[in-house]
């Protein structure tokens, strides 16, 4: 059984600023802890000479040329932007005052 | 914003031991952004460098700029660093309007170079041996303008404006292991290990290394450990250190603050702290807390880094002299006192003194003319020195001198002319008519007529009194426009007063 618990929930909620109500909280403490169950299933059938990877294609070294391409234009790159003020994205306050 | 309590430096010293640690980010000067192909400019205008990819719009997807990875490389080797056989990207998660993404595109527990030193020289001649954890590749931030509130800073602003063409922008982060020992010396290694890197980055041709543009940017971590203990004190981050001396005073005020605080039985909160460059305080930012959970996890739109040892080894090839190796080597080959040296290094016109020399000029007269009248005009304009005029006009310019056309005076107003855009040091010569009157006819002319029109003066010559010659030295200047050569006009009127005397008799 995994043991994500409600606080974890909750923390990550705030992290990822998703406002869960208890009852969201409850649910996604048993969804995330079957996920958790069922990626842990993998683990017991990976065996020492497999190695960990983050990408399931045994490529490196993607590169591309350092070479300039066309930008959006300014009304391109704010029009989906919920608030502007001139040619700057305007967004609300970040901190309180001290 | 209320001033904190300060303890007397010294006394700081006495009771605790600094122990410092640095993060500095170097802004490398690729054609393109890091992941995408969205120009690398400073000073466009806002918003008009960005691209879905930059902006973290859905369907955007990462490349990375081969040129940024041979920058970091070559900047890991010269830091001496080892370089990863594979490294990955991560994701910094974190939500704050200078991204779009809602991450950072970063590196986590495999950097591209790590385990590095760097020995840098104080100005007493103590040499610190600098260890450095990791160089690290990751994307700059978006700017953010914080508008109304009091001062225009982040804290009580109304609302903030953001400009994304710095989002994207190719970084490396420099980090160092713990520095302890450092002592009163402290706030000196800040500033100059941040010189060091600078000076490094600039040599590689990897960065502009304009502090000032914020091309190299400098986190100090300061903490304070009591004399006698062997545990390590809480430690602050001190953002936003922008220029050299600022990485020096911010060090020490935070040495200042700490020792006042635990010595009142206060404790230190682990926290960012803001530098203010026009009050030399830092302020509390945020508290290290639940938003410094990353939750990083390897990119999964990037594959991994992994340079061939051979690709490594033709880098390590193309690296410069070290600059510090190139100090010394050009100050022995200059011959110039300390004094001097610092001076030339101190302007940032080593280069510029170098190319100069290479043009023909002596060593001397290149370090005169640049630390002299060259930085002042640029001081005057506000402007970098090396930015004001060629090392080959300057070098020209000295040619005109050491020749006897120009006298320094005269100099002075062509290096004007040139700067103006007026054409090459011979060029203003000709176009203003400033070549010294070296036509002895002429000024043996203009002297007859001063000693005539100055018969007092000219009997106290004959009497011996050289010193009074003065007042007809002056008045052939005068007469030339000051185009003569002074000494040059004093030797004529000596020779014309002694012969007016022969001839009296």
């Amino acid at each position: 059984m995994s043991e994500i618990t409600a606080e974890q929930v909750a923390h990550l909620a705030n992290l990822a600023r998703i406002d869960l109500s208890a009852e969201e909280i409850d649910r996604l403490t048993t969804e995330l802890g079957q996920i958790v169950d069922s990626v842990a299933k993998v683990a017991e059938v990976a065996t020492p000479d497999v190695p960990a990877t983050s990408h399931p294609m045994p490529l490196t070294n993607v590169f591309r040329a350092d070479v300039v391409v066309p930008s959006l234009t300014v009304e391109q790159a704010l029009s989906g932007a919920p608030d502007r003020d001139g040619d700057k994205f305007r967004v609300p306050a970040i901190l309180d005052e001290e | 914003m209320k001033k904190a309590e300060l303890m007397d430096y010294d006394k700081a010293l006495e009771l605790f031991e600094p122990v410092l640690g640095f993060e500095v980010h170097v802004e490398l000067n690729t054609k393109t952004k890091m992941f995408c192909g969205c120009a690398n400019e400073f000073g466009q205008g806002a918003n008009t460098n960005t691209c879905p990819t930059c902006l973290g719009l859905p369907g955007g997807l990462p490349q990375v700029n081969a040129q940024a990875i041979e920058s970091s490389i070559r900047l890991g080797l010269a830091l001496g660093c080892e370089i990863a056989e594979y490294s990955r990207f991560a994701r910094k998660n974190y939500f704050y309007p200078d991204t779009a993404k809602n991450f950072q595109t970063s590196q986590y527990d495999e950097p591209i170079a790590f385990n590095g030193q760097l020995t840098i020289e104080l100005e007493s001649g103590r040499l610190v041996t600098v260890d450095i954890e990791r160089a690290h590749m990751e994307d700059d931030a978006g700017k953010l303008t914080h508008v109304g509130g009091a001062t225009g800073r982040i804290q009580g602003a109304d609302y903030s404006l953001v400009d994304y063409n710095r989002g994207g922008v190719p970084l490396v982060e420099i980090v160092t292991q713990m520095i302890e020992g450092g002592e009163a010396d402290s706030p000196e290694i800040g500033r100059t290990y941040v010189a060091a890197i600078r000076e490094i980055v600039k040599a590689l041709g990897v960065s502009n290394a304009r502090m000032e543009e914020g091309n190299v940017r400098c986190d100090a971590n300061v903490s304070l450990r009591p004399r006698g203990s062997n545990i390590l004190g809480t430690r602050t981050e001190t953002k936003n250190v922008n220029s050299l001396r600022s990485v020096e005073k911010a060090v020490r005020y935070e040495i200042q603050r700490q020792a006042a605080l635990l010595q009142a039985g206060g404790t230190i909160t682990q926290e960012t702290r803001h530098w203010h460059e026009d009050t030399g305080i830092t302020s509390a930012g945020r508290p290290k807390s639940d938003a410094d959970d990353y939750r990083y996890f390897p990119e999964p739109d990037l594959v991994p880094v992994a340079p061939s040892r051979e690709w490594v080894e033709e880098l390590r090839a193309t690296l410069p002299e070290p600059p510090a190796a190139r100090r010394k080597r050009l100050q022995a080959d200059w011959g110039f006192a300390d004094l001097e040296f610092q001076d030339v290094v101190n302007s940032d016109l080593m280069d510029a003194v170098e190319a100069t020399i290479a043009a023909g000029a002596s060593a001397q007269a290149a370090r005169k003319w640049w630390t002299g009248e060259v930085a002042r005009l640029a001081n005057v304009a506000g402007v970098s020195a090396d930015s004001l005029v060629q090392p080959d006009q300057v070098a020209a310019l000295i040619e005109l001198v050491v020749a006897g056309t120009l006298t320094d005076r005269l100099a002075r107003q062509v290096l004007e002319g040139v700067i103006n855009g007026e054409g090459t040091p011979l060029e203003v010569v000709e176009f203003r008519g400033l070549a010294v009157v070296s036509d002895d006819g002429a000024l043996i002319v203009a002297i007859d007529e001063a000693l005539a029109a100055q018969p007092d003066v000219l009997a106290k010559i004959r009497d011996g009194k050289v010193q009074a010659a003065g007042a007809v030295i002056g008045a052939v200047m005068k007469a030339m426009r000051g185009q003569a050569d002074a000494a040059r006009v004093r030797e004529l009127v000596l020779e014309r007063a002694g012969s007016a005397d022969g001839s009296a008799e």
